[in-house]
């Protein structure tokens, strides 16, 4: 059951790393995106530092669901999508494996990012480590929720705006509670709650979301 | 000579397919009724050549037939037991060749085939049998975005020898494909069936099959 899973994520990473400029188009987003804002808002340290947490998780936001697009549509391109159907394993299973690659090669990249842009943004030096963390929480969730958004709609044009305008209002508690995390700590307030919520939503989000992908992917087969 | 060889070697490995019955099959697509009460009954060894124009729905039933949409009325078994009751076992005993090859243009020939095989769950050592079957050793290492669209079918075809399973529904295999690859084709089904396999092909008759069953859908 598991030789199909990792031939995919195999699959998957191979190909991330043959095409880096789609790969790091997220994260390269995520960086010019971040360094007009201290061009625009003014190089005052101040407004920065109070506006950075959230502006990096926005951006993060962002970043994430320009990468999205593809997910599933390149597999529907090219027929690949049906043999994904015949593989010896669980749909949710083979779902929750693309889901992974895909945030090994957007999220993770965003989480290693972020301290670099911690500094950009003249965030106290706590930041140097809530932010990757709660980053590290709230990414994979982005990921599993706006794949339920790209499978629903792959293969419909116009895709990847529709998408946006499914997944981001789903993506409200990811920002609240991954804002309010960086925030408690920056603040002295400390951020454990929010810290567990970013978790929780994960693990709601990784055991749920499969189920949602692989139902849209049966619907887009037909 | 060699593929008869190479028939002789890959006979081990065919596996054997229960009988596959279909009874009064309808599929609509689109509130259009495509197939109305479609019937046949297949051994082990038997073909089935849908046969009928552009858009009769020879694909939609081949799509049919491996799960993708469900019957408008009717039933399909296969062993006796009714295919859509448990889809996952039925599917991981069958090999859809459709319209598009399911080729990643960034991987090469050998990759792809490696990939394709390790997720259906077949042996990644067969793969050299399946690339030596249609000719491929020369392509192995030339990526598929260069590949012309006769190499791409016979690239989707190895699958069928890398990966043995015992139901192939194959969707106009032979688009693209020289005479001596067709002949090819056209010894590896006749194995197939030889071994107790069964396969359903859609053609616009570029296939030869060995005494088929043929259901014409008409125009």
């Amino acid at each position: 059951m598991w030789q199909p899973l990792f031939a995919l994520a195999r699959r998957d990473l191979r190909l991330a790393a043959r095409s880096p400029a789609e790969t790091f188009m997220g994260v390269v987003f995520f960086l010019v995106a971040l360094s007009l804002f201290p061009l625009g808002v003014g190089a005052s340290p101040d407004i920065l530092t109070r506006i950075g947490a959230g502006v990096i998780w926005v951006l993060a936001l962002l970043a994430v669901l320009l990468t999205l697009d593809r997910l599933f549509q390149a597999d529907l391109d090219d027929g690949s999508l049906d043999l994904l159907h015949l593989a010896p394993a669980p749909l949710e299973l083979v779902v929750l494996a693309k889901c992974a690659v895909h945030w090994l090669t957007s999220g993770l990249l965003l989480v290693l990012a972020s301290p670099l842009l911690a500094l950009l943004m003249t965030l106290p030096p706590e930041a140097y480590w809530a932010l990757p963390l709660a980053l590290l929480l709230g990414t994979p969730t982005l990921t599993l929720i706006g794949a339920i958004g790209s499978a629903l709609l792959v293969g419909s044009r116009r895709g990847s705006v529709l998408t946006a305008l499914i997944v981001l209002p789903l993506y409200i508690p990811v920002l609240v509670f991954g804002m309010s995390a960086v925030d408690g700590v920056l603040l002295g307030l400390g951020g454990r709650t929010a810290f567990l919520i970013l978790g929780a939503m994960l693990l709601a989000a990784a055991s749920l979301a499969p189920f949602a992908i692989a139902a849209a992917l049966r619907l887009a087969a037909e | 000579m060699r593929s008869a060889v190479a028939a002789a070697d890959d006979g081990a490995t065919h596996e054997r397919a229960a009988a596959f019955e279909a009874d009064g099959l309808a599929c609509r697509r689109g509130g259009r009724l495509l197939i109305e009460a479609a019937d046949w009954r297949l051994g082990p060894g038997d073909a089935l050549l849908l046969k009928g124009a552009n858009g009769s729905g020879k694909s939609s039933l081949l799509r049919l037939l491996a799960g993708f949409l469900w019957p408008a009325a009717g039933s399909l078994r296969h062993g006796g037991l009714d295919v859509f009751a448990d889809l996952p076992h039925w599917r991981s005993l069958l090999h859809l060749i459709g319209y598009q090859e399911g080729l990643k243009p960034s991987l090469t020939v050998a990759e792809n085939l490696a990939i394709v095989t390790a997720l259906l769950g077949g042996s990644v050592a067969r793969c050299g049998a399946g690339l030596d079957r249609f000719g491929l050793e020369a392509l192995a290492d030339t990526p598929a975005r260069f590949l012309s669209s006769g190499q791409r079918r016979r690239v989707a075809l190895a699958r069928l020898v890398a990966v043995p399973r015992p139901i192939w529904l194959l969707d106009e295999p032979a688009t693209g494909l020289d005479a001596k690859n067709r002949s090819r084709l056209e010894e590896l089904i006749d194995a197939h069936r030889q071994g107790g396999g069964i396969a359903v092909v859609a053609s616009h008759g570029d296939v030869a099959l060995r005494s088929p069953h043929v259901l014409d859908l008409g125009d």
